[in-house]
């Protein structure tokens, strides 16, 4: 394994725990500036962040060291899920522990940590949402294993950094199967995020929460934790996305200079994703709760179309 | 049912442009009275009470029924001894009569004979059971402390899978406070519970003995997103309790500001009600607009919600060319976005989706329960009192009242958008042809009187009650069309999934201030 090898790894680490705050703050100041208001600053998330770690953490007296805990995995979970999602380079020394099923796995295992903390107070917001994250965690789980398997069966691996190896050397052309796997992983991403239109980030009103009733116990800096967390999950499915349907530009291996194009690249992919997402979410009201399995299984359905695209055009 | 049917007691006509009707009977003829007009599809207003003793303790409790007929307003007073402070339960007749019943009796101890529901209401422990504030020899000034506080017994739904939802008082946003116990089945609501009170702040106790010329103050601050509405009724209470005769002009002014009360809640409401559903671009266009309202209030009229605006013999403010042309720009400038974001609005199929079949209140649950006011008229419930029974300058122009049949919550979204389309109306009209002459009548302060005002407020039917002796206020009766409402907002839910709650919430924006008083 060479240094390169190393020095990507590291760097794709750092920079999603430094950079996931930055693109919150980007696709909150494209949604203010959407909605015709006054945007934050970019750098806002940092200062909730900042502000939250010098907080005092307020517990619950009946929580069980559980809930202390929680934070920490998740945050760990998705620390990790970003050291293993190429974001700059497919070179990754962490890749082969964890391919494109285990991500999937790891996801799963903060769901669970932070519905189970939620339940762990006792209050009724905290089971509330821990059902509802669960109920859609089920629908969007097998959605996102149909878009990887899709992916996966053009290259003939599951490793996220062979996938995105084969689909960057491929030349320019739109592949009917991906695209199909593209819109089901997008329709999956607002689910897993929290985003309007299945969860509202930005809600006050604790009866509709999804996301924010299985925090709302949390304070000081565990909160800072799961909402750095919540940040670097958007990242990586970010990352995820652009590697996976627009890879041009990633770094490969032996190629260390190639990390300088990789970088711009992939700060530009970014601006663009958010601003696409924070246009679909000001379009877009708030799906009533039932109508979020119906979404998913269109998800679910499109990535299926995917790999039966696959095999009858062989593409 | 007209006035006319009820030979038996003697009525007498308050002395204003206001169709109100006042006599005092016995109990039998009382609840005679109230079943006709229950029957005939009259309503009831308010009920509440009164300590009319005098010092030595001689005099009568009174129990006061304001009903509403086809002909006006019907207050009829039934006075209670001492020895018997009983008067007979209304509940059969009117849905939304128990909380009112509770509530007269944590504050007077009268007993409504034949209620099933004896849980305090207003009174959170604040004050023993067996105090009664209201009563004369009750100075509240006493030391209230040290007795046992029960907790409320909320009412439990049993079966397989049904769990309780506490909400509030505190909530995760900055709203009024009031709790919500919700027994569920997944996400369905079964049964809401409500336990309202905790914006008691005992106003009806802080009135008496004030000046009758300074209550309107006081009265504009019962809910403050219906101060005009308030201030207004106090005001026509008191004028028509001394007789006297308000300025056109002031009665122009004062439905002007009425009026752009009602746009400005509207304006707030749609865009709270996109929030709601997460189309956060809603809220940022409708308070960008309601803003730019609420600035134009405080430059015409010295404040942003009109405070004090209206006072007793006329208006605080008085509207000069200028002030006309800015306000008459604005209303083209606003009635154009509105019909942008209304198009908006009904094209979204995600927010239709939200909106359309949630927290339906059928015409015909709407007639039983007593619905009121805009949330009525999306409902079929065709009442306005703009239009039944307009006051100078109401019935010029006539006002076209907005109703749907539907009652969801997009209906009330259609009324609320109706409204604001026909107050610009109104508004237009009364600003290009302002009455000449003075804005403010000379007042003396009476010595002695009763008068009622009846004031259709955003919400609904405001009224006030106003009783004036020895030129001090006795008892002064504010009541918000919420007590009417808040009961309904317990059927509406039902069967709906808890998400949905807080946008039909919204969709009724019922007030918690106005309610606990």
């Amino acid at each position: 394994m060479s240094w390169t090898a190393w020095l990507s790894q590291i760097l794709a680490i750092v920079l999603a725990l430094a950079l996931a705050p930055l693109l919150m703050g980007w696709i909150n100041q494209c949604r203010a500036w959407l909605q015709g208001r006054r945007a934050p600053g970019i750098g806002q998330p940092y200062r909730l962040l900042h502000k939250l770690f010098h907080k005092e953490s307020v517990i619950a007296e009946a929580a069980s060291p559980f809930f202390r805990a929680a934070p920490y995995v998740v945050f760990g979970c998705m620390a990790l899920a970003c050291g293993i999602v190429p974001t700059l380079s497919t070179e990754l020394p962490l890749s082969p522990a964890a391919d494109a099923i285990a991500l999937v796995g790891l996801f799963a295992v903060a769901r669970v940590f932070i519905s189970l903390a939620a339940m762990d107070s006792g209050t009724a917001f905290g089971s509330l949402g821990a059902r509802r994250e669960m109920f859609i965690g089920f629908l969007a789980e097998p959605a996102l294993l149909a878009v990887f398997f899709t992916a996966s069966l053009i290259s003939q691996s599951t490793a996220l950094t062979s996938i995105v190896e084969n689909l960057a050397h491929k030349e320019f052309a739109i592949y009917p199967s991906l695209a199909f796997a593209g819109i089901a992983f997008c329709c999956v991403s607002f689910a897993e995020n929290a985003r309007v239109p299945v969860d509202n980030p930005a809600t006050h009103l604790e009866l509709t929460m999804i996301h924010e009733a299985l925090i709302l116990e949390y304070s000081g800096r565990h909160l800072a934790l799961i909402e750095w967390a919540a940040a670097l999950k958007l990242f990586a499915y970010s990352c995820l996305g652009i590697a996976l349907f627009c890879p041009w530009g990633i770094a490969e291996a032996e190629d260390p200079l190639a990390l300088l194009v990789a970088l711009p690249a992939l700060f530009g992919k970014m601006a663009a994703g958010g601003a696409v997402l924070a246009l679909i979410e000001t379009l877009s009201a708030k799906m009533r709760i039932f109508r979020v399995p119906e979404f998913l299984a269109t998800a679910f359905l499109l990535a299926v179309i995917g790999m039966l695209v696959h095999f009858l055009l062989g593409v | 049912m007209n006035i006319a049917a009820l030979a038996s007691v003697s009525l007498q006509r308050q002395s204003s442009a206001l169709r109100v009707w006042r006599g005092s009977c016995q109990a039998d003829v009382w609840l005679a009275a109230a079943r006709e007009v229950a029957e005939g599809g009259g309503r009831l207003v308010s009920l509440w009470g009164c300590d009319r003793r005098d010092g030595a303790g001689s005099g009568h409790f009174i129990v006061s029924a304001a009903l509403a007929t086809g002909d006006g307003l019907l207050c009829l007073e039934l006075p209670l001894t001492a020895d018997n402070l009983i008067y007979p339960d209304l509940t059969p007749h009117f849905a939304c009569a128990p909380r009112l019943q509770r509530t007269i009796y944590e504050m007077l101890g009268l007993d409504a004979e034949g209620a099933t529901d004896f849980r305090f209401w207003l009174n959170h422990g604040d004050w023993p059971g067996d105090y009664f504030p209201l009563r004369r020899e009750a100075s509240a000034r006493e030391d209230l402390s040290g007795h046992e506080v029960v907790d409320y017994p909320f009412i439990a739904v049993e079966g397989d899978g049904v769990h309780e939802i506490p909400v509030g008082p505190v909530h995760a946003g900055i709203i009024e406070p009031g709790h919500f116990r919700f027994s569920i089945v997944g996400e369905k609501i079964l049964r809401l519970e409500e336990r309202l009170g905790y914006k008691h702040k005992g106003i009806d106790k802080r009135f008496e003995t004030m000046p009758p010329l300074q209550g309107h103050r006081l009265a504009g601050r019962v809910s403050g997103d219906t101060t005009v509405a308030y201030a207004w009724a106090y005001c026509m209470a008191l004028e028509s309790a001394t007789g006297i005769e308000v300025p056109r002009r002031a009665l122009a002014l004062r439905a002007l500001m009425l009026e752009r009360e009602r746009i400005a809640n509207h304006l707030g409401d749609l865009g709270a009600l996109g929030n709601d559903a997460a189309f956060a671009l809603g809220l940022a266009q409708f308070m960008r607009l309601k803003e730019d309202w609420l600035r134009l209030n405080d430059r015409l009229f010295g404040h942003r919600l009109m405070m004090d605006c209206v006072v007793p013999g006329g208006t605080e403010a008085d509207l000069d060319a200028e002030g006309v042309v800015a306000l008459l720009a604005q209303c083209n400038a606003i009635e154009c976005e509105v019909r942008a974001l209304r198009d908006l609005y009904d094209e979204h199929a995600g927010l239709q989706d939200r909106f359309i079949a949630c927290g339906r209140v059928t015409p015909k649950l709407a007639a039983r329960l007593g619905l009121t006011g805009m949330a009525g008229r999306a409902s079929g419930i065709a009442v306005d009192l703009r239009a039944d029974f307009p006051v100078p300058p109401y019935a010029d122009p006539e006002v076209r009242m907005a109703t749907h049949r539907n009652g969801d919550v997009a209906a009330r979204v259609i009324v609320r958008f109706d409204e604001i389309v026909e107050s610009l109306r109104l508004i237009r009209h009364w600003a290009a042809a302002l009455p000449e002459g003075p804005i403010r009548a000379e007042m003396a302060c009476p010595q002695a009187g009763f008068g009622i005002g009846w004031v259709e407020g955003w919400r609904g039917e405001v009224m006030v009650a106003l009783e004036i002796d020895c030129g001090r206020i006795r008892r002064c009766h504010c009541h918000d069309p919420s007590w009417q409402n808040w009961p309904v907002l317990e059927h509406a839910v039902i069967g709906d999934i808890v998400p949905d709650f807080p946008l039909i919430n919204k969709s009724f924006n019922l007030s918690y201030a106005g309610h606990d008083r």
